[in-house]
């Protein structure tokens, strides 16, 4: 073997170690610079995770509730509180919430303000683990909020059954990706900030937020507005959440459907932003 | 002779119509110092991304480190140290821990990280700045952190996009000096530059690029001598007078370059040409002799300056 040969063997076979971890775990790398990021504004992570919750539980539950003559909410026994027909609502509000800063001004950051993601491009990660990563620790913050909502509804007695407290995160969680990963495509192919985080705020998250049957069933509101909360993910993971939580009638296709828009979404979502990232990462 | 680090022939990049890179050959062996000298727009920052395997080439044949960048991009990146014309040091972090982070994207365990951090800092004369906010750094600081940074993982190859653009002389100094040590411990360096004074003081091979194709290869010496001659007379007549100033002496030394604001004259003997000129009843308002640059190879080869 001549010297040529040994000496690109070595520096080849030198790389081709250097990668076999990065390959492995790299996405897991991300996400761990994403959520020591987010360490600068943890105490607004867990006052809002659990601030949010306890307003809004206390204002509907023991406020608005208290003005209400007609039940909206009927469990297979009759009608339950209407704190328990919101809550599994206001859970995926919550995940949803989420998505709208970390799907948005940390996507924009990470390729303009700080430029992070570029730095990450030069290393041996790959674009798509630099998504995934992004999409993992989110999935993090989501499941602190998530968890900390679903106590707080058990505290408050907000649920139909009690074993229902181990699937409503879980919901919580899927509800949030279906909204934040097509919202995750949308970010990522973004040169700039020209008010477009601000109008999904303003025109998609509010008007799905008030009218996707969060505090009164959909079939209330005039037909025209239905489709609203056809296509809303909040919508789609409420109904599942109060199904699960207190038994709300509900048909096996029916759940099917609720779910299969739900993963749709998310998966839908998940390969359109992949696919984005690696375009712009290395185009 | 050892394998070569990158090998490119061929190589392309078309961003839509627009060619940045029109196919270029290159080899550069391990250790050593290789250079693309080019104005602004040439394609340098286009190749070096092809090599550092973060764009995806519209054609030809490149290997790097004997791999494929389509196929081995993580490969070869894990292998590399990249030093991007715009800085992407994270702002948020402290000095130290933007090494740290950046050696966890390698998979090297946090603790070693932090070892090398130290003597990264120290190398980069950085040491007093360890705890300091990134945005505190002066820019000749910043350009030598993300040296540091790009030194994280012990590359086989440093890739250097325009080091010291926008720092003052002074600064470059010091970042020419660190540079040096790493070649001297033979490190393989690839930078771009449009500054020529770099690339002399540089690059021990170059190749000089415009429009996306290699004009002429070679080293700083070697280019000098094949493309320009040994001296160069500049000639100042008035930003009125160059143009008739430069008829009258046609015919002076091996060729005449007449730029608005001075008239050069190449030759091998420059007081021998000033003293013609002044025979010739022509008293410019300044005239200096200097050594031929790359500038003037340059400038011969595609009739531009380097810096609009
Ligand atoms: N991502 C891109 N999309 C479209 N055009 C690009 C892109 N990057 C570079 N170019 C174009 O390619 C040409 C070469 O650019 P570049 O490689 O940055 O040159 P240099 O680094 O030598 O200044 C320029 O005309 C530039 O505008
Ligand atoms: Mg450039």
């Amino acid at each position: 073997m001549s010297v040529e040969q040994t000496t690109r063997d070595d520096a080849t076979l030198a790389a081709l170690a250097g990668a076999v971890r990065p390959r492995r775990f790299g996405a897991l790398y991300v996400a761990e610079h994403q959520l020591r990021a987010m360490r600068a504004y943890g105490w607004t992570i867990v006052i809002g995770g659990l601030g949010q919750p306890l307003l809004y539980l206390l204002g509907l539950g023991l406020g608005l509730a208290s003005f209400l003559d007609a039940p909206v909410g009927f469990g297979p026994d009759g009608p339950v509180p209407y704190v328990t027909f919101v809550a599994p609502a206001l859970l995926v509000t919550a995940t949803i919430s989420v998505t709208t800063e970390e799907f948005t001004y940390t996507v924009m950051s990470g390729f303009k303000w700080r430029r992070v993601f570029w730095g990450m491009n030069a290393s041996p990660l790959a674009p798509g683990q630099v998504a995934t990563g992004l999409v993992l620790a989110v999935a993090v913050r989501m499941a602190f909020v998530a968890v900390a909502y679903t106590a707080l509804i058990a505290a408050f007695g907000a649920v139909g059954h009690l074993w229902s407290v181990a699937v409503l995160p879980l919901l919580g969680l899927l509800g949030g990706m279906a909204f934040g990963l097509p919202l995750l495509a949308y970010s990522a192919g973004l040169r700039d900030d020209a008010g477009q985080f601000a109008a999904v705020q303003r025109f998609v998250f509010t008007p799905m937020f008030l009218f996707s049957g969060t505090f009164y069933p959909l079939a209330t509101l005039p037909t025209w507005l239905h489709w609203i909360g056809w296509v809303s993910p909040l919508w789609h993971a409420s109904e599942l959440g109060r199904a699960v939580s207190y038994a709300q009638p509900m048909s096996g296709a029916t759940v099917a459907v609720h779910l299969g828009v739900l993963v749709a979404l998310a998966a839908g979502g998940w390969v359109l932003a992949r696919r984005v990232f690696v375009g712009r990462m290395h185009g | 002779m050892p394998a070569p680090v990158i090998t490119a022939t061929g190589l392309t990049k078309h961003y839509g119509d627009l060619v940045a890179v029109a196919g270029i050959d290159l080899e550069v062996a391990p250790g050593e110092s290789f250079g693309l000298l080019g104005p602004n727009g040439a394609g340098k920052s286009t190749t070096m991304r092809m090599i550092g395997a973060v764009s995806t080439r519209t054609g030809g044949d490149l290997q790097v480190l004997g791999l494929d960048p389509d196929t081995h991009g993580p490969e070869i990146r894990s292998q590399l140290g990249v030093v991007p014309q715009e800085d992407n040091l994270d702002t948020e972090l402290r000095v130290r821990d933007n090494l740290i982070v950046y050696g966890r994207y390698f998979g090297i365990p946090r603790a070693v990280c932090a070892r090398r951090a130290d003597e990264l800092l120290a190398f980069a004369q950085l040491e007093d700045k360890a705890r300091s906010k990134v945005d505190d750094l002066s820019g000749g600081m910043k350009r030598r952190l993300t040296i540091a940074r790009a030194l994280v993982n012990e590359p086989r190859v440093l890739m250097l996009d325009e080091p010291t653009t926008g720092l003052d002389p002074q600064a470059r100094h010091v970042l020419w000096d660190r540079l040096f040590r790493l070649k001297e411990r033979g490190t393989t360096l690839v930078l771009t530059t449009h500054y020529m004074d770099e690339a002399e003081q540089l690059c021990d091979r170059l190749v000089v690029v415009d429009q996306g194709r290699i004009m002429a290869e070679g080293s700083p010496a070697q280019l000098i001598r094949e493309h320009s001659s040994r001296e160069v007379v500049e000639l100042r007549f008035g930003s009125q007078r160059n143009q008739a100033a430069a008829e009258r002496i046609a015919g002076l030394g091996d060729r005449i370059e007449t730029l608005p604001d001075r008239v050069l004259v190449y030759a091998a003997d420059g007081e021998a040409v000033v003293e013609q000129v002044s025979r010739l009843g022509l008293h410019p308002t300044t005239s200096l002799v200097r050594r031929s640059s790359l500038e003037d190879v340059f400038l011969r080869l595609t009739g531009r300056s380097l810096i609009e």
